[in-house]
């Protein structure tokens, strides 16, 4: 087989794993707009802030020490503890539920019955606010995340690729695990969303705001809780991109990265968020090897954008979207 | 009396339409503008001139661009610093490749070259609407960096990737270039500011702008009423982009002189511009200003006192300014969606009335 066939097919495969990442964020984003209608911009700053609070728990760091240290003269930095990843991961779940209770009780229970776009202008500020706090309350260097995931490139694969075709494939275990996440969470978020009472009263919020309300669902409480999901989203998010990139500011963007994902597949579809990023994923990375070499590279910023719009002026709803029908 | 439009009587439609219908208002607005033309250019300094009075003026155009699209025609833009890099670079290049032409003409070609940017990316709104609309703008945004950066056509072929604004004159004095003279630079902003605002003010009063309102209001009735969308959506394409791309262009030749465009025009200046309108007023033209001069204000006024007066570390301060900013996004959006316009708004409504209470 000729060799640029070959790279050509690892690149995609590298792309499919990059976009089981997107997908991972884009999920975070459907489920909120479903259930609440918001489109959560703050959703890629929430994966940041759980990734942040990991690794913060995790090392036993002072929250907001460099501030109590500005304002008291002091110099602590260090509880001196380590915590093992499970506690951690749990005491950060716990972390993200209050944060959902707390943008349910300050921001959206005042926002009810805003235009949409009120709503997303929010959440721009909700994702700015988070950025200062969450600095401010674990410092702005970059962080790295080790809770004993898998690094480094897949032996097996390298080993079969090469038997096969004289050429071993690059594949980063990483990624593999990260795509065994994705799909045991869709697996759950299905099975929870269908099986629970809570799952159905949320699909039920989803459908309809008032007439749930009529039947007694609390809204606020599926509010609480749907927040409280989609942070646990970008928890398992952050932990992904942060193992892949460490922590830093930049894990904020993926949520940019997301967003193409969406209007490929549709704001109110998981599949469509699923499938959005595998197709996004797969594109930008073939797009930047056979053509980013010859118009100058780092295609990845804008491919993704210029797709989904070209797209959406054909086909409006993305592929698997509600069809939009206006009215007067 | 003060503050009554009593005694003040209008004897033709034109004097009953006028922007400032209470003498006082008419008063404050000449003595304003007497103050910032004839009184600042004698007492403004390098330093009021860099850190608060140029930006004030340059955002402020920038501002009144994105209001028109945004808060008065309805379409949400994320694509802002995309387009002030358009208008940044389409000045670059007419300076380097014209020099004998005053600087005024570079400025205002690059902004009509912006114009058309901003029409072909404001071709999908016909399609696409609300918050896909503004995720397509953000294609405008990182493309248009990305092109700028990886194309050496644009800068010149220059071994850093930046461009630098070299010497340009209007009427015999310097505008740009290390130069330039702080009052020059400020009349220079101050003369483009006022008409551009005095041309959006009656643009948004006019048919023009009700068109727009319209569309914002609701896009089917309007085109039901009569309303043309593709027009009226790609005019306030057109002239948002324009007023924007004045913006960007006075940015990089009149304030910065120098920019490295993923820097200079990223997508945090997006963000910067909408924070600038939603907390100043959407649909306001008084509002772009106040948004304009909180933005630049706010940040020089909390490294006064966080840095300077206790002392913080800077990043301190950066993060609580991100803080800060956030949390009066969210304020505004829940207590007062009109923002600091509708604010003043209230306090003129009050101040008729002042001392009855109704």
């Amino acid at each position: 087989m000729p060799e640029q066939f070959l790279w050509a097919m690892e690149v995609m495969l590298n792309g499919l794993m990059a976009g089981v990442l997107y997908a991972l964020v884009a999920l975070g984003f459907v489920l909120i707009f479903k259930a609440s209608g918001v489109f959560n911009y703050a959703q890629g700053v929430m994966a940041l802030f759980a990734a942040m609070t990991l690794v913060g728990l995790q090392k036993g760091q002072v929250p907001f020490a460099h501030l109590i240290n500005t304002i008291f003269g002091t110099d602590v930095h260090k509880f001196g503890w380590e915590l093992a990843p499970w506690l951690a991961i749990l005491l950060t779940a716990g972390v993200m539920v209050l944060f959902a209770w707390l943008v349910q009780r300050f921001i959206l229970q005042h926002l009810v019955n805003q235009p949409d776009i009120i709503l997303f202008m929010a959440t721009i500020g909700l994702a700015y606010f988070m950025e200062g706090f969450a600095d401010l309350m674990w410092g702005a260097d970059i962080k790295t995340l080790d809770i004993g995931l898998p690094q480094g490139v897949n032996a097996w694969i390298d080993e079969t690729t090469f038997n096969l075709f004289g050429y071993g494939f690059f594949i980063d275990n990483l990624d593999i695990a990260a795509t065994i996440v994705a799909a045991l969470l869709v697996v759950a978020l299905v099975l929870f969303s269908q099986y629970t009472k809570q799952g159905r009263a949320m699909r039920a919020v989803a459908d309809d705001h008032q007439a749930a309300l009529s039947v007694g669902i609390s809204l606020r409480f599926i509010w609480v809780m749907v927040w409280s999901v989609a942070g646990f989203v970008a928890l398992v998010a952050g932990i992904m991109w942060g193992a892949k990139s460490g922590v830093q500011f930049s894990l904020s963007l993926i949520a940019l990265k997301a967003l193409p994902v969406l209007m490929l597949g549709g704001f109110t579809s998981i599949p469509g968020a699923i499938v959005g990023g595998l197709i996004i994923g797969v594109g930008e990375k073939l797009f930047e090897f056979l053509v980013g070499p010859h118009i100058g590279g780092a295609t990845e910023n804008w491919f993704a954008y210029v797709l989904a719009l070209i797209f959406l002026v054909f086909r409006p709803q993305g592929l698997f979207g509600e069809k939009i029908i206006e009215r007067v | 009396m003060i503050y009554r439009e009593a005694g003040d009587f209008k004897t033709s439609y034109r004097e009953d339409s006028q922007t400032f219908p209470i003498k006082l208002d008419r008063r404050a607005y000449w003595t304003l503008m007497v103050v910032a033309f004839a009184v600042v250019p004698f007492v403004i300094n390098d330093y009021w001139a860099n850190a608060v009075l140029l930006p004030f003026l340059i955002y402020a155009i920038a501002a009144l661009g994105l209001n028109i699209l945004t808060g008065y025609a309805g379409q949400v833009s994320l694509g802002t610093g995309g387009f002030m890099a358009v208008g940044a670079y389409a000045a670059y290049k007419l300076m380097t490749a014209f020099p004998d032409v005053p600087i005024l003409f570079h400025v205002l070609i690059a902004g009509a070259i912006t114009a058309l940017v901003g029409m072909a990316f404001g071709l999908p709104s016909l399609r696409i609407k609300g918050f896909y609309l503004a995720v397509a703008t953000l294609a405008a945004q990182f493309f248009l960096v990305w092109l700028f950066n990886k194309v050496p056509w644009f800068f010149n072929y220059s071994a850093s990737g930046m461009i630098n604004a070299p010497e340009r004159t209007m009427f015999g004095a310097a505008i740009t270039g290390a130069e330039a003279s702080a009052p020059a630079r400020y009349l220079f902003c101050l003369i483009l500011t006022v008409a551009l605002a005095w041309i959006a003010r009656n643009l948004t009063r006019g048919s023009v702008g009700r068109k727009w309102m319209a569309i914002r209001d609701m896009d089917i009735a309007a085109e039901i009423i009569g309303v043309n969308p593709l027009t009226a959506k790609l005019s306030a394409f057109a002239v948002s982009s324009f007023f924007i791309g004045v913006a960007g262009a006075l940015l990089f030749a009149v304030y910065l002189g120098a920019v490295e465009v993923g820097e200079a025009f990223g997508i945090q200046k997006s963000f910067l511009i909408l924070f600038m309108i939603i907390i100043g007023g959407l649909g306001s033209i008084f509002g772009s200003f106040a948004g304009a001069a909180f933005m630049v204000l706010m940040p020089v006024l909390l490294k006064n006192v966080l840095v300077d007066g206790f002392g913080w570390a800077t990043d301190l301060a950066a993060h609580f300014q991100f803080m800060i900013v956030g949390a009066l996004i969210i304020v505004f959006l829940v207590f007062e969606p009109h923002g600091l316009a509708q604010l003043w708004r209230l306090a003129k409504e009050k101040l008729r009335l002042w001392p009855f209470p109704h």
